[in-house]
């Protein structure tokens, strides 16, 4: 199979254009005042508006907009000043008004881009066609009722649920750049607090637009939409089983169709829908009911300064400001929570290579995988830690043993420390003591260091470190006896 | 002007209705009746006139946008009060075969 | 003292209004004697489908106690109101005049409807009407037609004739009803009461059954000015519920009642009254001599793009009216074709059985008009086309105040008569879709019968927002009455 894939990868190359499907994360739906809320039991967030009964008329949610306009803001689009909603007319039980509102012609914003890192490195911009905003259907339950068999059960509390769509550029050409889209993407979406995104509650929804052409043709080959794809890993997969088919079909002489296909997960494959008759004819004409969108500057301006940070741009500004390493920006940009997590303990110490270290090592390595708002210590209590560390008043040996006690009750680091008792010997006087001593009982390890067994300084580091209960500063530790014993 | 039956079929099946092969031949008869009459926009000169396809008036300007404040909705019994067939919650539709 | 008029028939909201107050009679017993007459008379017409009278019953004695507290029940305490089926009404059943909805009870009020019972009216019950208001004559209703007071054998216009008739016949004070392309005004004309269309957003259409969301209007039937007036001054406002609705302030349209109208500059579309028939053309022009001697200032206008209308109209409101017919569709509220074993057959099978011919028509003439390949050359112009009429108006309004015209060709025609011939009942509606392409307010107010007793009213639109100017002039008219 390998071989095969890289034969085809030489001869064809790939197009491929993403649709997702965005749930905004207001608290009401799109056209009413209705609650969106993930859960509910079945047909109880409704009301004559969702419900498509005679005489309900829609009426726009303000946040719906600007959350749409802060997704199209955060992709880099275009924000259109005048946008207009259209109805997109067809028949299914869980779209209870018999059309969707959707935009067609005058779409929210156009023009953007998400950029990834390209195959042979580098980074890549995928453009972004149109972001535009349509309200969600309902749900139809096709099993697990008792007579499933017969009956496709509707539960409408979906209905209305605001959605934008955003159509990528034809712009990727593997399934990995693919995954890496829909990962920046989710990304985005979750800094701007646009959406969680959570595949399984049905927040993202994509499908996938492939064909396949020869290396060097500019025209595009015939597209199969693939449907059903239930995660990212599975958009990946599914998209290599796709180019990998279609290349079949074409080396093999045959002709492709233009087509739906259903991914399915447990075999693989992709398979065609039973194809109708004719392609359906949405007869798309503007929505009478609604007033056209219109975004003034001053509205976009206002939205513009409301917005969190986008991730790309905060990993930036983190390289460049803060001196971070790609890496640990990589990696402190996980989660919006976990970046303003990282910037309050920098704000609190003053130090963002220390603060860097600190939570990339030791606090998530505590957390485990967990998410940084379980974190038992708060960001301001690692601060303390970190500016302390940052005076010299503790070493960093200490400052782990204060750590985790701070894990373990969730107190600040002057609370443990003068409840313990554990403070860093700072008394010159006072350490100077101790290393005599410890010179005087060590004097075996005194020999052996003289006649030129360097190393051994480590046990009467240790010695130092025990007979102070840690609460020396092992390098100071080490410097005095250096001192000493070369005397 | 012209339908022909294929083109009155494909209609009917767009608009989902049945018609009888009786009712199929007189619509058909009377949608070519009216849109014989329908071509005299075509006399009309609308070169450069945009379309209206709404009457908006102050709407456009100061338009209407709700606040993101929920309210209860009419709930199930409400939702399922003219249902024809329901069940355990949920509207009930013969099976689905394809979409 | 005197005693409250016992004719139920010519009650008026004035009468009501100053009988309440001088308790010479209770909101309680004008329900009663309300609904007792309108149930006895309703079967000569046909207009009501539906009585709510706990309801009514209900209203009634919160105005009466209201009364009692010496609290203000309401600018219609104690008037009786009719409401067309197209207007949902919480509670009471509401069928659009179509079997797919012969049990539908609507979980809430049109804003219309809660307005009218908050100023204090009283909720007689629903009227009957075309199918969707579809239609010029109620005789597509699935519920048998309603037949005109002034003449059993005659239509009252459609679509709603209901709430024209019933008014007419007395069985309500005053009613709603809803216009698309004329289904107040000509109803109105034919029955010989007055019938309001507001401009275009001037009235939320919140509860109102969609036909051709951008024509819909609801609007009120009373048997004079006053009392439609009176209506429109309650339902009328911006609506939350409604983003089409106009946020323009309501002025005070029973304060324009009584004002002289010397010196308005009226224009007569010389479009309509190019062959129009004689019994109709003499009796506007008999109305239009009442103007003038009222001192109006009466000029020939031309409203050049009239001749496009009709297809205009049709294209724009079927292609909206497939598209807002298409939840009729037996899943969350409808009736249901039984023995459809498939969604797709349930589908057909239920809207195939439960539309009227008319509906079917115009779904299917609207599906065909936005179909891929027809858009542009049907809807697109048909929207281009629109502009030019509304241009019409607004270049016509920059030289008079007021247009009067005839509502229609011709007075009341027999039941069946234009049945045979869809396309000859659309070009009946030639006055008055225009009115509802350029949303400009507009109205029928009654102008003689016809020598052999039939009803004609004349026609009078204004500029967007001003009903004060056309009710003004409307009841001028009114009080002098049609030259003789």
């Amino acid at each position: 199979m390998a071989a095969e894939t890289e034969d085809l990868t030489a001869k064809y190359e790939a197009v491929i254009g993403l649709e997702v499907h965005v749930q905004l994360a207001t608290r009401t739906k799109i056209f009413c005042a209705c609650a969106t809320s993930f859960g509910a039991p079945a047909n109880t967030n409704v009301c004559p508006v969702c419900l498509g009964l005679p005489g309900a008329l829609p009426v726009l949610n303000r946040a719906a907009v600007e959350m749409a306009v802060r997704a199209s803001l955060g992709l880099h689009c275009r924000v259109n000043p005048v946008s207009r909603f259209a109805r997109k007319n067809y028949f299914y039980p869980d779209l209870p008004k018999g059309y969707q509102i959707s935009q067609y012609d005058e779409p929210l914003a156009e023009h953007g881009w998400v950029e990834v890192a390209a195959a042979g490195g580098g980074a890549k911009r995928i453009g972004v066609t149109r972001v535009h905003l349509e309200d969600d259907a309902g749900k139809s339950i096709h099993d697990g009722f008792r007579d499933s068999a017969d009956y496709t059960y509707v539960d409408l509390n979906r209905a209305g649920t605001p959605l934008i769509e955003i159509v990528s550029e034809p712009d990727i050409r593997t399934p990995d750049e693919a995954y890496a889209y829909l990962t920046a993407l989710k990304e985005t979406m979750q800094f701007l607090g646009v959406s969680e995104c959570d595949m399984e509650k049905g927040q993202l929804r994509c499908d996938a637009n492939v064909s396949i052409r020869p290396r060097g043709e500019t025209k595009l080959g015939t597209k199969a939409e693939v449907k059903n794809l239930n995660s990212f890993r599975f958009a990946r997969l599914a998209i290599e089983y796709e180019i990998a088919r279609q290349a079949r079909v074409l080396t093999s002489g045959g002709r492709l169709v233009q087509e739906t296909r259903l991914y399915n997960s447990e075999t693989g494959e992709t398979a065609s829908m039973r194809s109708k008759e004719h392609a359906h004819d949405y007869r798309y004409f503007p929505e009478p009911d609604l007033a056209p969108v219109r975004i003034s500057a001053a509205w976009l301006e206002e939205i513009r300064d409301a917005m969190p940070e986008p991730p790309a741009e905060k990993r930036a500004r983190f390289i460049a400001s803060y001196g971070l390493r790609e890496y640990d920006a990589q990696v402190l940009t996980g989660s919006r929570e976990l970046s303003d997590y990282f910037e309050a303990v920098v704000k609190a110490c003053g130090d963002a290579r220390l603060a860097a270290n600190w939570v990339t090592g030791d606090l998530m390595g505590a957390l485990d995988g967990k998410a940084i708002e379980e974190s038992p210590v708060p960001a301001g209590r690692l601060g303390e830690l970190c500016t302390l560390i940052a005076k010299g008043e503790i070493s960093g040996k200490l400052a782990k043993e204060i750590f985790a006690r701070m894990l373990e009750t969730g107190d600040s680091p002057s609370v443990i420390m003068e409840r313990e008792g554990l403070r860093q010997i700072s008394d010159k006087g006072e350490l100077d003591r101790i290393v005599n001593e410890v010179l005087a009982a060590s004097a075996k390890q005194v020999e052996q260091y003289r006649a030129g067994k360097t190393a051994v300084i480590g046990y009467l580091v240790g010695q130092v470190m025990k007979a102070t209960q840690g609460q020396a500063d092992p390098a100071a530790v080490r410097e005095l006896l250096q001192a000493k014993l070369a005397s | 002007m012209k339908i022909s039956p294929e083109q009155a079929a494909m209609v009917a099946d767009l608009a989902n209705l049945d018609l009888t092969n009786e009712e199929m031949q007189r619509i058909t008869h009377d949608l070519e009746e009216i849109l014989t009459h329908m071509e005299a926009l075509n006399r009309a000169d609308t070169t450069g006139v945009e379309p209206m396809a709404q009457v908006l008036f102050d709407a456009a300007e100061s338009p209407l946008l709700r606040a993101d404040e929920p309210r209860p909705g009419i709930g199930v019994e409400g939702a399922l009060l003219n249902a024809p067939l329901s069940g355990a919650g949920h509207f009930k539709v013969p099976k689905v075969i394809e979409r | 003292m005197t005693a409250f008029p016992s004719e139920v028939a010519s009650w008026t909201a004035a009468q009501i209004y100053s009988g309440l107050r001088e308790k010479q009679i209770s909101a309680a017993e004008i329900a009663t004697a309300a609904l007792a007459f309108a149930q006895a008379e309703n079967p000569k017409t046909n207009a009501y489908l539906e009585f709510c009278g706990e309801r009514a019953m209900a209203t009634a004695r919160t105005v009466d106690q209201q009364l009692a507290a010496g609290k203000d029940p309401g600018p219609l305490a104690g008037v009786p109101v009719a409401i067309k089926d197209v207007i949902m009404t919480r509670g009471v059943r509401s069928s659009c005049g179509s079997r797919l909805l012969e049990r539908f009870v609507p979980p809430y009020d049109a804003t219309a409807v809660e307005r009218l019972e908050r100023a204090g009216a009283l909720l007689l019950g629903k009227t009957n009407c075309d199918e969707f208001a579809m239609g010029s004559s109620n005789e597509n209703s699935a519920f048998g037609p309603v037949r005109n007071p002034h003449d059993p054998e005659r239509v009252p216009g459609g679509s709603s004739g209901g709430s024209a008739a019933c008014v007419a016949q007395g069985t309500a004070v005053v009613s709603l009803g809803s216009d698309t392309g004329g289904s107040i005004r000509q109803p109105a004309s034919f029955c010989g009461v007055v019938g309001v269309t507001p401009t275009y957003g001037r009235v939320s259409r919140y509860g109102l059954a969609a036909f051709a969301s951008s024509l819909d209007h609801i609007g009120p039937f009373g048997r004079s000015v006053h009392d439609a007036a009176l209506v429109l001054q309650a339902i009328a406002g911006r609506d939350e519920h409604d983003a089409t609705s106009s946020a323009a302030p309501v002025p005070d349209y029973l304060a324009a009642l009584g004002r002289d109208v010397k010196g308005k500059r009226i224009g007569l579309p010389k479009e309509y009254f190019e062959g129009l028939p004689t019994e109709t053309g003499d009796l506007i022009a008999r109305g239009v001599e009442t103007l003038k001697k009222l001192g109006c200032e009466v000029r020939e206008i031309s409203l050049p793009n009239t001749e496009y209308a009709v297809p205009c109209y049709y294209v724009i409101a079927t292609a909206e009216a497939s598209s807002n017919l298409a939840r009729y569709d037996g899943v969350r509220y409808t009736i249901r074709a039984r023995d459809a074993n498939t969604l797709a057959a349930m589908y057909r099978a239920t809207r195939g059985q439960g539309f009227g011919d008319e509906c079917k028509r115009r779904i299917m003439l609207g599906t065909y008009v936005l179909s891929h390949g027809y858009y542009d050359a049907y809807y697109v112009k048909a929207q281009r086309v629109r502009s030019l009429i509304a241009r019409d108006f607004a270049q016509a309004f920059e030289n008079v105040d007021a247009i009067v015209a005839p509502v229609s060709p011709s007075p009341a025609f027999k039941l069946g008569e234009k049945t045979g011939d869809p396309m000859e009942m659309y070009l009946s509606d030639i006055y008055t879709i225009t009115g509802d392409l350029a949303g400009v307010p507009c109205m029928s107010v009654p102008c003689g019968n016809t020598p052999a007793g039939l009803p004609v009213g004349m026609q009078i639109f204004t500029r967007h927002f001003d009903e004060a100017g056309m009710l003004e002039l409307a009841a001028a008219f009114e009080r002098a009455g049609v030259s003789g």
